[in-house]
């Protein structure tokens, strides 16, 4: 090419809205992200075979058949008037290693002074169902009789099992997973291969590069949030009681605030493995605190309000009230405090610490 | 435009105790390619990253196309085309959204496939960055800092950890936009890089600006014109006295197993040479001669070569 052509190509203007600066840092962001395979397995896939394993591992099934023994054939005749007990008539040697083992939950033996022994464990759950059970049973079939009538009718209500649990567990780590890894290792690998500092060689708004990271999180959080929460629907119909706006609302100052806390983390560090170690640090606690898989109330009353000021109990006690109790945004404005709480004080801090090299 | 395309004045920088820079002074003209050549460790990428708004001196001035830095940094970042050393642009985009993506921050420049065009990418604007080659790699980052057509262009150590076709190819490219009136300030260690691109150049030694000059002047500046190096294979060391003695031989010196002679007549020092060894009955084992380059220009003024080898 001439060199005169050179020069006369030079003024050729862009135009339109994919020319803006801002515009084409959100699309490079975006699309580096979607070319990394591993990132979307972590992001899209894993959370959706982690709620498909829990959801069936934990489904509500129907109340078991008890296994217990009996030592004579009249007891045996005594318990097996109830349905939920599946009864068995053992010599007492046999009757004394299946109980011990763990094979049946209870064993029936007439006392000598009259009356029946019932033997099991009372740590056992299943042992202590087995009592109720056999007791009630060996009562009724010596004639007792109920002075009141009761009758059953069995619940099983969308909102009230384990995967309605987890799937706004899940939705918060991932929240949280997505925002800070997605910031700390874009951050620290543009530091780390100086294209940052070739970056601020050009003439490129510095907060446009920010902001950059801000929108191509908007954008992936759409298809986040929507590929789980239509998962949880879809194959175990968890409800979505809210309005969509809150959710709305609720997912994008999350994401923000853990979006904050990732530039923070990733406002100095040089290397991926540095920055890698400090993200685990940071989230581990919330992993197993916030409530992700089991409710954060088992953890004691003493530090139940530093656990409630964690951005990720934050998100996800407000997404269990919105999507199980359908609670308006009034509800949950205490939850939305602490996360604007976060997202501002680790922006500031996060602004003053940052080193462009 | 001014006739300066950059003005460097008493320039001073340091690391904590380590002194990068101390004390330069230079001055590129509007379309010339000046170059800086030195060692590792001369202070030529701090001073450069200065002159690139990047770094901020200690001390000294610095004025790029009439601007300063502290009041015109936007307008400068405009008009000047960057290129670091060990940068590593996105290898998961292509050269095209690449080129795309630094057209965006400047309001004038190329459009991006005329760009790529530029640097002789075309066949590869769809590839990843991560699947070009060094060289590739290397024109990518041209691309980058022509991106907003700019007056002035900084190359630092462009064509380092190519190979040899590579840089030629490099080459040939630089020399295109020096006739396309642009200004370019590169550093480089390879004094045939300098030699052949620059119009000026000036050497470089712990911080400061040691010779400046055409490749041309610096070379006659030293007075040699001729280095002649030889290797004797004899038992017994040689007795270098009588060579010294020769008024055609400068300066003599010993490396690499070779004994390096600065010779102003190469037809009248080499027959003295060989006459002296036979007189001494050294066998020659090796003998090869050059015309004085940069290289040499550098050992005269500092006992040391470019790159420690």
């Amino acid at each position: 090419m001439s060199n005169e052509a050179a020069r006369t190509l030079a003024n050729t203007p862009q135009a339109g809205f994919a020319a803006h600066p801002l515009a084409q840092l959100t699309i490079v962001r975006f699309k580096e992200f979607i070319r990394e395979p591993e990132a979307i397995f972590w992001v899209f896939v894993f959370p959706i075979l982690l709620a498909a394993g829990l959801g069936i591992a934990f489904r509500n099934r129907p109340a078991d058949v008890l296994r217990v023994a009996a030592s004579t054939p009249a007891l045996a005749q005594a318990l097996s008037g109830n349905k939920l007990l599946d009864v068995r008539t053992l010599p007492p040697a046999a009757a004394e290693s299946a109980l011990r083992e763990g094979r049946v939950a209870l064993l029936a033996q007439p006392a000598p002074e009259g009356g029946v022994i019932l033997r099991y464990d009372d740590n056992n759950p299943e042992g202590r169902t087995a009592r109720l059970l056999a007791g009630d049973s060996i009562q009724k079939a010596a004639g007792r009789g109920d002075p009141v009538p009761l009758t059953d009718r069995l619940v099983h209500e969308a909102g009230s099992r384990y995967i309605d649990f987890l799937i706004p567990g899940l939705l918060g780590m991932n929240l949280m997973g997505s925002a800070i890894w997605g910031m700390g290792f874009a951050i620290v690998d543009a530091r780390r291969k100086k294209l940052m500092k070739r970056l601020v060689a050009t003439p490129m708004p510095r907060h446009h590069y920010l902001l950059s990271f801000v929108l191509s999180r908007l954008l992936l959080l759409v298809v986040e949030v929507g590929v789980l929460l239509g998962f949880g629907a879809g194959a175990f119909g968890v409800p979505v009681r809210g309005s969509l706006s809150v959710l709305v609302l609720l997912c994008v100052l999350g994401s923000l605030s853990f979006g904050a806390i990732g530039l923070l983390i990733a406002s100095r560090v040089q290397t991926i493995e540095a920055v890698s170690g400090i993200m685990n640090v940071v989230m581990m606690p919330m992993w197993i605190l916030s409530g992700v898989f089991f409710s954060s109330q088992r953890f004691p009353d003493l530090v139940q309000p530093l656990i409630r000021l964690l951005p990720l109990t934050a998100v996800i006690d407000a997404l269990r009230a919105h999507m199980l109790r359908g609670a308006t945004l009034a509800e949950i404005a205490p939850q939305m405090a602490i996360l604007t709480g976060w997202m501002v004080l680790c922006f500031i801090a996060a602004l003053k610490l940052f080193r462009w090299r | 435009m001014p006739v300066r395309a950059l003005r460097v004045q008493n320039l001073r920088k340091s690391y904590r105790d380590v002194a990068a820079v101390s004390g330069l002074d230079l001055e590129v003209r509007t379309g010339e390619c000046f170059g800086l050549l030195g060692p590792n460790g001369a202070g030529k990428t701090t001073t450069i990253e200065i002159c690139e708004g990047l770094t901020t001196p200690d001390s000294g001035t610095v004025e790029v196309l009439g601007l300063n830095w502290k009041t015109s940094a936007n307008q400068l970042r405009q008009r000047l085309g960057i290129q670091l050393q060990e940068t590593q642009l996105s290898e998961k985009l292509t050269v095209l959204e690449t080129i795309r993506l630094f057209r965006s921050f400047f309001h004038r420049g190329p459009d991006p496939a005329a760009c790529i065009g530029l640097v002789q990418l075309e066949e590869k604007r769809n590839s990843r960055v991560g699947q070009l080659s060094g060289g590739q790699k290397q024109r990518l980052a041209l691309a980058c800092a022509l991106a907003g057509d700019p007056d002035l262009i900084f190359l630092d150590e462009p064509t380092t950890g190519l190979d040899p076709q590579a840089r030629r190819q490099l080459w040939d490219l630089i020399e295109q936009f020096k006739h396309s009136g642009r200004t370019i300030l590169l550093t480089t260690h390879y004094m045939d890089e300098a030699e052949r691109l620059c119009d000026r150049v000036a050497i470089m030694d712990r911080g400061r600006s040691i010779a400046l000059g055409t490749p041309r002047e610096l070379v006659v500046s030293i007075g040699i014109e001729h280095v002649v190096e030889f290797a004797s294979g004899g038992a017994r060391p040689l007795d270098t006295g009588p060579l010294l003695r020769l008024d055609c031989i400068r300066q003599l010196e010993h490396h690499n197993g070779f004994i390096r002679l600065q010779v102003a007549e190469l037809h009248r020092a080499v027959p003295a040479l060989l006459a002296e060894l036979d007189r001494q009955q050294m066998p020659l084992t090796g003998l090869r001669t050059h015309s004085a380059t940069l290289e040499d220009v550098f050992v005269a003024l500092t006992g040391r070569h470019l790159r420690d080898e």
